[in-house]
């Protein structure tokens, strides 16, 4: 307990743990400020806090997942799904908080699904997530047939530009989603349970630590996220949409290597995955005002990432 | 060599039965076979459509392209990794090809562009799983993003259709009445047969996967094995775009996108552990023919195409639960 206390101690210190992440987001605000004029305007960075927040909702929780080691495909297809589940129950008519009560039980159900392979029948994350993610995105275009559902509440769209003391309400979800997060992980038993079982799943056990308990409720986490995530896009698109959040998980996992969460030891950081979502919300933003499409962009992110790991590799060579 | 073929000779002499038994690949073939045929039999009492000459030769030639992907899987998964990237993979090699073949018309060059644009992306793979000591899932599950966007810029949209008769023969082509997928199905199932079971290669990806530090510490040069595994997966992914090409007879930036799921799965029925070193060719054979009969089936029962995926994603995690049940103590 004590060793592990200490290594909790030590990686909520603020301390520049990736320099990767400081140097790539301060030359991607350097070169888009320069080049595009309309990029520091105060309605394109609040374009841009909005886009990070669906992404933020994800990323927190992928930090975790793969703090375990672990790694959760099924983000984008639970999210469709979560999308669909939100639009067809408004296109029913019934009250926006029971679309909003639908959407987060079929998140939950997802991720309890996910954490009861992992950790149960434990089975390797990636693929039992891989099959969540086949049901999940079959179960999002079979309801309809493939088809988008466009008649919401007028409410649901109006959520998403909804405004609290000036800031949208999106930006204060994913504010407060990083609080709960950051308290989660580092003042609480099961954050203390989630650096044991990434450093040593065995001897966490051995110690007496409950690892399936964890590992369940990390992915249960996860998905109650991805339920939130979810109907925010929808509310951000106006519509139920079966595909359009699709791999949506590739850049969450981008934030949280660019952020310098290790994939091994449980060794990570959860602002640095912040700092990530922001690389990326820039990057694709500022991608877009120069008018490269987004295949462009996933590209992009690819490198970025490839970049990040190469400077925090020179770092971490003895 | 000689070492092993004594190895297996001696005890085969005294339990003759049991040896052949294990030389086929032991029980589990056994049961999988029998899975094949019961499927073949529920199907062909469901409806009167499967047992005709057009849906076996159908099913064959499907078999044949899910196989071809899911080969080159196998190595990688045998030594302990993966490859979420072969669909992706397989789509940027089939789109650079098919728009070699449509700006040269040669179908030399087009192979050749198919099977080197794919190995480079297994390269890539393989130096990000070695070099930067990335784990694999989430390497190739980066890749694949980055070789589907690269595909959508590449073909920005469009579509290429239209390839010359003589390269269509391989997906569409037949000799003998057997499509000629199939062959080259059956040539890279014993070329992969033989280069696990009696190549000094092959006898190392097995060691890398039973236990990576041991294989290491017994100097095999586990990095360039690696490398070598992934390298080989996309270049069958590569092979395999050119059948696809060939039989779809167009190319679209989302051709490989439903692949993966499916070759993964093909794989863990087979019987290869997702835990490394257990497991053949052979068996992802098999794996590839259960997977086709079972989408087959759904198509002549009219079941929607869309339902695919979420089916294929219940048999993916039956298929790594048998392999949790029967190899993990």
């Amino acid at each position: 307990m004590a060793d592990v206390s200490l290594a909790h101690r030590a990686t909520s210190r603020f301390e520049i743990r990736a320099p990767g992440i400081w140097i790539i987001l301060a030359a991607l605000l350097l070169v888009f400020a320069t080049t595009t004029p309309r990029f520091l305007s105060a309605a394109n960075l609040t374009n841009i806090g909005l886009q990070s927040s669906i992404l933020l909702l994800l990323a927190l929780p992928m930090t975790l997942v793969i703090l375990t080691e672990g790694l959760d495909l099924s983000m984008g297809a639970l999210m469709a799904l979560v999308s669909m589940i939100v639009g067809l129950t408004s296109a029913a008519g019934y009250p926006v908080p029971v679309s909003i009560a639908a959407g987060l039980m079929v998140g939950l159900a997802g991720g309890i699904l996910n954490g009861l392979l992992v950790a149960k029948l434990d089975m390797p994350p990636f693929v039992a997530t891989l099959g969540t993610l086949g049901m999940a995105q079959g179960l999002a275009v079979v309801l309809t047939d493939g088809q988008s559902v466009v008649d919401l509440a007028d409410a649901i769209p109006a959520i998403f530009s909804v405004a609290v003391f000036g800031v949208p309400l999106p930006i204060w979800l994913s504010v407060a989603a990083y609080s709960v997060t950051h308290y989660i992980l580092y003042h609480t038993q099961f954050g203390v349970s989630i650096f044991a079982i990434g450093g040593n799943r065995d001897a966490w056990k051995l110690s007496g630590g409950n690892v399936d308990r964890c590992l369940i409720g990390v992915y249960a986490f996860a998905g109650v996220m991805v339920g939130i995530a979810g109907f925010l896009f929808t509310s951000r698109m106006s519509a139920g949409h079966p595909t359009a959040s699709l791999g949506m998980e590739f850049d969450a996992m981008a934030a949280v290597a660019l952020g310098g969460t290790s994939f091994e030891k449980g060794n990570g950081w959860l602002f640095g995955t912040v700092l990530g979502v922001l690389a990326i919300g820039v990057l694709r933003n500022g991608l877009n005002l120069l008018g490269f499409p987004s295949s462009v962009q996933v590209v992009s992110v690819g490198v970025l990432v490839l970049i990040a790991l190469f400077i925090d590799g020179l770092r971490s060579k003895p | 060599m000689t070492e092993t073929s004594i190895g297996k000779t001696v005890p085969g002499a005294r339990l003759s039965a049991a040896s052949l038994l294990e030389k086929i690949g032991g029980l589990d073939l056994i049961i999988r076979l029998f899975v094949v045929a019961a499927l073949c039999l529920a199907l062909t009492f469901a409806t009167p459509k499967f047992l005709t000459e057009g849906n076996v030769l159908n099913v064959l030639r499907q078999t044949a392209l899910l196989f071809l992907i899911a080969s080159g899987l196998t190595l990688v998964i045998l030594t302990g990794g993966i490859d979420l990237s072969v669909g992706a993979n397989l789509g940027l090699s089939g789109c650079l090809a098919a728009l070699a073949l449509k700006a040269t018309g040669s179908v030399a060059l087009t192979f050749l562009v198919a099977i080197s644009a794919g190995a480079a992306g297994g390269l890539a793979n393989g130096l990000l799983v070695t070099a930067m000591r990335v784990p694999p899932f989430i390497a190739t599950y980066g890749m694949l993003w980055v070789l589907l966007g690269l595909t959508y810029w590449v073909m920005g949209g469009d579509s290429v259709h239209g390839f010359p008769p003589n390269f269509r023969i391989l997906g569409s082509g037949y000799v003998l009445g057997i499509p000629v997928p199939v062959y080259l199905m059956f040539v890279f199932l014993a070329i992969g047969g033989l280069f696990l079971s009696r190549t000094r290669w092959g006898q190392e990806v097995y060691a890398i996967g039973a236990n990576p530090e041991a294989a290491r510490l017994s100097g095999i040069p586990v990095q360039s094995r690696l490398i070598l595994v992934y390298t080989l997966s996309g270049a069958m992914a590569g092979l395999a775009a050119l059948v696809f090409l060939a039989r779809v007879n167009s190319a679209e930036g989302d051709i490989g996108e439903t692949l993966t799921l499916p070759a993964i799965t093909a794989v863990l029925i087979g019987g290869t552990s997702l835990f490394g070193g257990i497991g053949t060719v052979g068996g992802t054979f098999i794996g590839a023919l259960i997977l086709t009969l079972v989408i087959n089936g759904m198509n002549l029962l009219s079941v929607h195409t869309n339902w695919q995926p979420f089916v294929t994603g219940v048999i993916v995690i039956i298929a790594v639960l048998v392999d949790r049940l029967s190899h993990q103590k």
